[in-house]
């Protein structure tokens, strides 16, 4: 995939400075900070089937995605995915810390190869961050469908 | 061998017991200095969440596959993946993973092919450790680095390339993917993507046994008597002809080549690791659909 230039929200950008700016030893941990740091699912989610599964990862992850009806309809990110697969809770981390409470238009102008501009391919393999390409491509059209309702 | 076998009782029943190591052996030999213990996952972070004192990470796509070429490592990249991790060739190694040891049989597959004459199994895995409450540790391990030999890799015993299948066809073969890719319907496992091949189906001949069928509930190898009675009784492989296992990749065949070869002794079982994905996307090799093996 061949790296877009379109410019990251602010902070998936630091994000992406923080990991960028760190050896691949280091980005693991970050990557486990984010994946410590994954919010749990809210009660009301709980064995929900308002959640979408997100196929690409290697373990599936669950995310569901809340729109504000108001002006600038503020999205907010929820996800689920088991304490055993830290990767994938680790990349639902970074995508709730960079885009949860952005307006829907900023998170409709994330491009679809943030993932691949992390950092994370060489710490995690390409492979592995498809998984992350998959969770983003969930959330815009989510966010989508639940800002232009009809 | 440097470490003596584990010689827990329950363990004498395989065909070749010291290819296995019990929970409690480890946790009474984990300091013995000639023995390192490896963890090998899917999931590349589990590791980091906490893992056996003193064990070291290595992972699949990062350190046992090359970068470029569908292949493993090359003896060069090998020697410098295990001396970096104070490897020598005399040392015991102990493999655990996640998910039933499936990447821990893997691992050990590909340390097999380039001759490490120790490589063990830690029966139950990572999962049968956790449950016994035994310690982990988020801490790094720090170890000297040695030099271990440049040995070149010989595929010839263990491992099979598509031409070695299409000649082998009419032979035994087990198929240890889930029901749904055997027959066809699914091209990877349940709940993973649907990727990977162009179609779906398997090797003529070949029988199923998915793979998993080889552990118990708890995560342990099933006994020696449940194991002949799927593979021998069920499915009718025998322990002296020349047996081929595949999957997607060859990761999930490795854990059953290691069933077969290690525990019920069969002489002669290479791992198709080319498996579905190759053979599956290939112009013009047989197929068949549908729950039945099929002929040639």
């Amino acid at each position: 995939m061949t790296a877009s230039t379109t410019p990251l929200p602010a902070a998936l950008a630091d994000i992406a400075a923080d990991l960028q700016a760190a050896s691949a030893r280091g980005r693991l941990d970050l990557l486990l900070e984010f994946s410590d740091e994954l919010p749990p699912l809210p009660p009301r989610y709980a064995g929900s089937a308002l959640l979408e599964r997100v196929d690409e990862c290697q373990t599936p992850l669950f995310l569901t995605v809340e729109v504000e009806p108001e002006q600038p309809h503020r999205v907010h990110l929820f996800f689920a995915a088991p304490p055993e697969a830290p990767t994938t809770r680790g990349f639902a981390g970074i995508l709730h810390a960079g885009l949860d409470g952005l307006p829907a238009h900023d998170v409709l102008a994330v491009p679809d190869d943030a993932p691949m501009r992390l950092g994370l391919a060489e710490a995690v393999s390409p492979l592995r961050v498809r998984g992350m390409v998959g969770m983003l491509a969930r959330i815009k059209r989510q966010v989508r469908a639940k800002a232009h309702p009809g | 061998m440097p470490v003596p076998a584990d010689p827990s009782p329950e363990l004498a029943q395989y065909a070749h017991p010291e290819r296995l190591v019990t929970t409690a052996w480890l946790a009474e030999n984990l300091d013995d200095p000639g023995l390192v213990v490896v963890e090998s996952d899917e999931d590349v972070l589990l590791y980091d969440t906490g893992h056996i004192p003193g064990a070291v990470r290595i992972d699949w796509h990062l350190d046992l596959n090359d970068p470029l070429t569908r292949d493993y490592v090359d003896g060069e990249a090998f020697a410098r993946l295990m001396g970096g991790h104070g490897i020598t060739r005399d040392t015991t190694i102990v493999l655990y993973g996640d998910k039933n040891n499936w990447w821990a049989a893997y691992a050990l597959w590909v340390f097999s092919l380039f001759g490490h004459p120790d490589v063990r199994l830690l029966d139950g895995g990572r999962s049968a450790w956790v449950a016994e409450g035994r310690p982990m540790t988020r801490q790094a391990p720090s170890r000297v680095s040695t030099d271990y030999p440049l040995v070149r890799r010989d595929d010839s015993a263990l491992r099979a390339f598509q031409s070695d299948v299409l000649a082998h066809l009419g032979r035994p073969l087990v198929d240890v993917r889930s029901p749904g890719e055997y027959s066809g319907d699914l091209l990877h496992m349940p709940d993973y993507p649907q990727e990977g091949a162009m179609r779906g189906g398997h090797v003529p001949g070949a029988v199923s046994v998915p793979w998993a069928r080889a552990a118990a509930e708890d995560g342990r190898f099933k006994d020696r008597e449940d194991l002949e009675a799927i593979y021998l009784t069920e499915v009718g492989l025998d322990p002296q002809t020349e047996t081929i296992a595949y999957c997607r990749i060859g990761e999930r065949s490795s854990h059953t080549w290691f069933v077969l070869t290690h525990l019920l002794g069969f002489s002669h079982v290479r791992n198709y690791d080319g498996s579905w994905t190759e053979w599956g996307n290939s112009v013009r090799v047989p197929i068949v659909r549908g729950t039945q093996p099929g002929g040639v």
